[in-house]
């Protein structure tokens, strides 16, 4: 059923009793070209390019929980393509213009809001980093404007921009960056490969990777023995344990990061606003609830819940940028598990073993590359070539001595 | 998180004393080792999900680095050794 304004009405109108589940719930068959591991945004967007762009038939997403259960619906939304190392820029860039085009192409209402993204700065040499960033955007033909302080003060009056530590001096904008409705992005990607005739077997977990003469035969998993022609990871903070099963050693640690909501206000912040003096972010959900997050809590961890410390250190911040938050009260918590790798940049990538495939390390940007990752792994499944945007992101690159850091932090991932 | 660290040269401590640098299962290579040897050593880690050797500091106490050995799920911890004193117990 294609979704439309008609639509809306006619199942209004009838009860709304006709409406059809968004896709099937197929038992797997004993055979796939390609098996994708993990139903989240990465994978069910992979799966979709695959059939709609490569033209792949027989495709599988696996996926432990249900989809869309972990990191894609545990995010703060944020869509945005102002990166500044040329193995970043131009993979983001794609993404955001894919973003651009996807609800209509996916027929799903992904609720994308480019209402631009502000980073402040502080200080000379912050304000001067940023117009680096801002230049090496241009570079690549992403437009970037730097803001002053009295700019600033008329689009957000609220900040703090007299803190006695940390001023606010300006900050740099990106109009075309935003949100995106986190699960509908799932949701779409999902409905739209199940209508290309991809499977989504959901409550399936992957146990063990089959292997034979050094290539892949298939998976085990909690429904049995799935052979497959092709296998790509995509398991997000689970890389390290699938990769386990097909002896990978990988440069990924996994780590928490929390993110918070509050009660729903009216209409207070119109962008996405981070903060140059901690790495605190903040929007506002259309249902009115200021949603925003900051550093990953450091440490090692699986569990999908975070530490206090953190908490007060993100509120701390928040407060510290916009006074008048400490009058608004959080109504919920979470905590996702993040793939950090080693330079805080993504990894699209073949593996020693020729017919699997890598999709991990997106630290906690995984959100804005969704539809970038998807296709970009597609094209490297498909096609078995790495697309020119990901080039850079391969998984032999930290052997070779070519990170992609953009913080400059060197490889402790819990500093990215 | 426990929230309470069982320090060896403290006693009992609240963990916010600490700080936690990472993998603590990782021996530095000789100098003159091979790069596949310096690669694995600074880019590959296990990452398990169960339990793992951590390097912790005890910034707020006494500074001695320790070897804490947790859960990265359930975040039990299970013993805090001296740095030194681990070292010295897998004879580096």
């Amino acid at each position: 059923m294609r979704y439309s304004a008609f639509s809306i009405v006619k199942n209004a109108l009838t009860g709304n009793v006709n409406w059809k589940p968004a896709w099937r719930q197929p038992e797997p068959k004993p055979y796939y070209d390609v098996i994708i591991v993990g139903g989240g945004g990465h994978g069910l967007a992979t799966a979709y390019y695959l059939a709609k762009e490569f033209g792949l038939k027989n495709i599988a997403v696996v996926e432990k929980g249900y989809l869309g259960s972990g990191n894609v619906g545990r995010n703060t939304t944020i869509v945005r393509s102002n990166y500044m190392l040329p193995g970043n820029e131009p993979f983001y860039e794609f993404s955001m213009k894919l973003w651009e085009g996807m609800e209509q192409e996916l027929n799903y209402n992904a609720m994308l809001s480019q209402r631009g993204i502000i980073n402040l700065y502080h200080n000379d040499s912050q304000r001067d980093a940023y117009i680096r960033r801002g230049n090496a955007m241009w570079m690549e033909g992403v437009p970037a404007e730097l803001l002053d302080r009295a700019a600033l003060k008329k689009m957000l009056p609220f900040l703090n921009f007299d803190h006695a530590r940390f001023p606010i001096m300006g900050g740099l904008l990106q109009k075309r960056g935003g949100t995106a409705r986190h699960d509908a992005v799932a949701w779409g990607y999902a409905r739209a490969a199940d209508r290309l005739g991809v499977d989504l077997i959901q409550n399936c977990e992957v146990t063990g990777i089959r292997r034979e003469n050094g290539v892949v035969t298939g998976v085990e998993t909690s429904k049995g023995f799935i052979g497959c022609g092709k296998l790509g990871l995509a398991a997000a903070g689970n890389t390290s344990r699938v990769g386990e099963m097909a002896d990978l050693k990988l440069p990924i640690e996994s780590h928490v990061l929390q993110a918070f909501v509050t009660e729903g206000l009216k209409p207070a912040i119109d962008h996405v606003i981070t903060y140059g003096a901690g790495h605190f972010y903040i929007s506002q959900s259309d249902k009115g609830g200021l949603v925003f997050g900051a550093e990953i809590d450091g440490y090692n961890s699986y569990a999908q819940r975070g530490n206090l410390a953190t908490v007060e250190h993100v509120m701390e911040e928040g407060v510290m940028m916009i006074p008048g938050l400490s009058r608004v009260r959080v109504l919920r918590s979470w905590g996702g598990v993040m793939d950090m790798s080693m330079d805080g940049s993504p990894i699209i990538s073949h593996t020693p073993i020729d017919n699997l495939y890598l999709n991990c390390g997106w630290c906690y940007g995984g959100f804005k590359a969704t539809p970038a990752s998807g296709w970009c792994f597609a094209h490297l499944i498909a096609r078995d070539e790495t697309h020119p945007v990901a080039r850079f992101l391969r998984l032999d690159r930290f052997e070779r001595g070519y990170p992609i850091d953009e913080h400059g932090a060197g490889p402790q991932p819990n500093l990215h | 998180m426990a929230s309470l660290i069982h320090c060896p040269h403290c006693g009992v401590r609240p963990k916010e004393e600490f700080s936690i640098r990472g993998d603590a299962s990782l021996v530095r290579p000789d100098p003159e080792a091979s790069d596949e040897a310096w690669h694995e050593y600074v880019h590959i880690r296990a990452n398990p999900r169960g339990r793992y050797l951590e390097h912790w500091q005890h910034v707020a106490g006494c500074r001695r680095w320790l070897v804490v050995e947790r859960d990265t799920f359930t975040h039990q911890v299970f013993s805090v050794t001296d740095g030194a004193a681990a070292a010295r117990g897998t004879s580096r």
